[in-house]
């Protein structure tokens, strides 16, 4: 065996490979051996569920690279123009630089449009995204302890992504967005007092003046991208920092995580999971339209088209607005909208409603452990029912801001469905929290009976004496751990109202509160017990009918 | 004149007399007379407000009356004019098929022929605009930004940008204008069915009027392109908003499934 080329046998004065002194040159001034040997075999589990996050973070990705290639032909300025370029059907209309330099992209510029609807259509899918990857943090309960920050940094991420699309889809200037931004000064100006200040201050006078567009590029392109990523980043520190989540399982417990080192098995992965990414949207923006402003035309603040929707992550509170009664009040000789303004104010609650569940929880469980197992929606019916009651209610709001394509494409009265709306604003959410508890529950009862008396195996078997029964197949011991392994809280009490001298304690309305509430979680109305050993040992000791 | 007086008892000077009033009547008569072509057309109109009247009697007279006067079912049709007989019934609107918020674009059950022929009788009844030629609405001569920009201005807050159609209160609607007949586009204008407001040439002049046709011919007719790829209905961000979740999001989840499925396991021992 030759040993001629091992380091060791090396003569000093050999030189050592390019990459190796690449890595010795850079740690000698970085230090990333050490980081890297803390960080490499970083484990992360494997579900489906846990990649949405992934695609949160490569669409981002995506609108920022789309995002700076659009920067280099936009012209952010609202002087009128006479449009020359090659769409016939605009033609020697007047219009802003803003639009004739979006036209100019769509038509004129090499690979223009497809970038444009690459960028659309990533805010969208980004949005939709966060949306969906949101509602499994929720559902499997990963806010809790030590994640709070961390699902509050992703609901902030959240509602500025909707803000910063909402500035990019005004930045056009055309007919549809412009209706936006009108909607917008509306709401503003339906603020008491302060409502015209704000306004003006915010357009640099009369809408829509002349400022709007340089203002919203500014903030699209700078500020809450700039927030947004040191968000994204803040969130990816503390995924490395509390480790990932894990669903429970046979060797999975609240203090490992069982899953594939980050090098190189989770790299590989994650990275040609942005390249799949990246192509699904490519594909879906090569394919189809997204805001074809040339259809459109500029904005006139004189000119409105029906049909004149945010994009989707907007429209719920186009439902508030088209739902609300047009109140409206004298007071004192001002006026005030509440038909505007009441919407105004239930916007942020109905996102405010969601980002602060985890607080409430961990309140009204009073549980300050941390939780690295994921719990299965149906062993939680309280939350898992809230969150349905949740999204029932945005669901609704929907709805209302699309009532009237709901209308013409079903053939129905628009005024109607607006009045669907406006009961199942109060009634939906109350009726999918009981339907959600009552499945939820169900389920629980399902599993108890799969732990005790097996899986239904569809055999029917006949008995000598003539009786049929269905065989049931025992579960394997990995599924009876998984099924039983959740734990299940006692409903918190008021704790003794007279202490070791007799004498009575003030109980305070907040204690009553949470034990009320705590009572409806972890009630026997709201939690089937688990199977017990006892349980189990005596059907499966041949005692029992089977 | 003793000549002519000398003569005016010959056996034959009736006969003169005779024949010179009746050149003199024949030749005021083809003087004056309406001309011959026109005395046809006369004829051919009144058996067309006949034929229409019969028409008329059967498929319209049970809610707009046997006179054309109207009835608690159907308006008074006095006035209206041949463009919207044309439209209505050209379109199929007419005869509605049953009451409701408003009646739809269905199959034309009269020809061409049996149409000219009912609004000839309404017509007859008051006048009211007639059917618009070629020139009126032919593509020559408009210019469709122009035109764009008077849909946007005028039409868009009912119909959508590109003529798309949209809601109204009530179960009523403005209809997609894809594939609609420029010469009942230019009727719809001028004559206001149902629920549109009538856009009269004082309001839209015919140059508009056809600038207007030749904007929706180019946005949302046949051979319109979308440069973008899939219209999606041409509706705007609720359409765009299903597309994003069910094709974009469903799409990456359907990856995220595939990719998560594939892992690098431990090999069995």
């Amino acid at each position: 065996m030759s040993t001629t080329n091992t380091p060791d046998s090396r003569s000093s004065r050999e030189k050592a490979p390019a990459g190796e002194r690449v890595a010795d040159w850079a740690d000698g001034r970085l230090g990333i051996y050490s980081l890297a040997k803390a960080n490499m075999r970083k484990i992360f589990p494997d579900h489906w569920s846990f990649m949405l996050g992934e695609i949160c973070l490569y669409s981002f990705i995506i609108i920022i690279l789309t995002g700076v290639y659009l920067t280099l032909f936009f012209h952010p300025s609202m002087n009128e123009v006479e449009y020359h370029g090659s769409y016939v059907p605009l033609q020697g209309q007047l219009m802003s630089e803003a639009f004739n330099s979006t036209m100019h992209i769509s038509f004129d510029v090499r690979g223009g449009l497809l970038i444009r609807q690459i960028h659309h259509w990533a805010a969208l899918i980004f949005l939709a995204g966060m949306f969906v990857h949101m509602m499994r943090v929720f559902f499997t309960g990963a806010f809790r302890k030590p994640r709070e920050v961390n699902w509050l940094f992703g609901f902030l991420l959240f509602v500025l992504g909707m803000f910063t699309g909402f500035t990019g889809y005004s930045l056009p200037d055309d007919l549809l967005s412009g209706t936006g931004v009108r909607f917008m000064e509306g709401a503003v100006l339906s603020v008491p007092i302060v409502g015209t200040y704000l306004s003006f201050f915010l357009f640099g006078g009369e809408f829509p003046g002349g400022d709007f567009v340089a203002r919203f590029y500014s903030i699209h392109v700078l500020l809450l991208p700039g927030i947004m990523l040191g968000l994204v980043v803040g969130h990816l520190i503390l995924v490395f920092y509390h480790k990932h989540t894990q669903f429970a399982g046979p060797g999975k417990t609240n203090n490992n995580v069982v899953g594939m080192p980050l090098l190189p098995v989770y790299m590989a992965k994650a990275g040609g999971f942005f390249f799949l990414v990246f192509g699904v949207i490519a594909v879906v923006s090569a394919i189809a339209s997204i805001n074809p402003i040339w259809a459109m035309g500029p904005y006139r603040p004189d000119q409105v088209s029906t049909g004149a929707q945010p994009d989707w992550y907007m429209g719920f509170s186009e439902g508030l607005i088209r739902v609300m009664p047009g109140w409206e009040i004298n007071f004192w000789g001002h006026t005030l909208v509440l038909g505007v303004f009441i919407p105004l104010i239930i916007f942020p609650l109905v996102l405010v409603a969601i980002a602060v569940y985890p607080f409430i929880e961990s309140w009204v469980t009073g549980d300050k452990r941390e939780h690295h197992i994921l719990d299965r929606p149906r062993n939680a019916p309280t939350r898992t029912a809230f969150g349905v009651a949740w999204i029932t209610w945005y669901m609704v709001l929907l709805i209302g801001g699309g009532n009237d394509l709901w209308a013409t494409h079903f053939h129905l009265s628009i005024n109607t469905i607006t009045w669907f709306v406006r009961v199942a604003f109060f009634v939906a959410p109350v009726l999918a929290f009981i339907a959600t508890k009552r499945i939820c529950l169900g389920l629980q009862r399902r599993d108890k009976d799969k732990v005790l008396h097996g899986r239904e195996s569809g055999i029917i078997k006949r008995l000598p004496h003539g009786e049929f029964i269905e065989v049931h197949e025992p579960l394997s011991q990995e599924q009876l751990h998984t099924l039983t392994s959740h734990e299940q809280y006692e409903p918190a009490a008021i704790g003794a109202t007279v202490d070791e001298n007799g004498v009575e304690r003030k109980v305070k309305g907040s204690e009553k509160l949470r034990a009320k509430l705590s009572e409806s979680y972890y009630g026997e109305e709201s939690q089937i017990a688990k199977p017990t050993i006892e349980e189990y040992k005596e059907i499966t000791s041949g005692h029992g009918h089977h | 004149m003793k000549k002519l007086s000398a003569r005016r008892r010959h056996p034959l000077a009736a006969l003169v007399v005779l024949l010179l009033a009746l050149a003199c009547t024949g030749g005021l008569y083809a003087a004056f007379a309406p001309a011959g072509k026109a005395q046809a057309d006369e004829t051919a109109q009144s058996l067309a407000i006949d034929e229409g009247k019969k028409l008329y009697a059967v498929g319209c007279a049970s809610c707009h009356g046997t006179g054309g006067q109207g009835t608690s079912d159907g308006p008074s049709l006095v006035g209206v004019g041949a463009a919207a007989v044309d439209f209505q019934v050209g379109t199929g609107r007419m005869p509605a098929q049953q009451p409701g918020a408003q009646v739809p674009k269905k199959k034309v059950i009269y020809t061409q022929a049996e149409i000219d022929q009912l609004a000839a009788y309404i017509s007859s009844l008051g006048a009211g605009p007639t059917v618009p030629t070629e020139a009126d609405y032919g593509p020559d001569g408009a210019d469709i930004a122009k035109g764009g920009e008077l849909f946007r201005t005028n039409c868009a807050q009912c119909h959508n940008f590109t003529g798309k159609g949209g809601a109204l209160t009530h179960g009523k609607f403005a209809p997609d204008l894809e594939g609609v007949d420029p010469k009942h586009l230019y009727e719809a204008m001028q004559t206001g069915p149902q629920n549109m407001p009538s856009f009269p040439d004082t309001t839209l002049s015919v140059q508009n009027k056809k600038d207007i046709i030749a904007y929706l011919n180019a946005v949302n007719g046949d051979d319109t392109e979308s440069p973008g790829g899939l219209e999606l209905g041409g509706l705007g961000p609720v359409s765009e908003g299903l597309f994003a979740w069910i094709f974009g999001l469903g799409a990456l989840i359907a990856v995220a499934v595939w990719v998560a499925a594939r892992t690098a396991k431990a090999k069995k021992s």
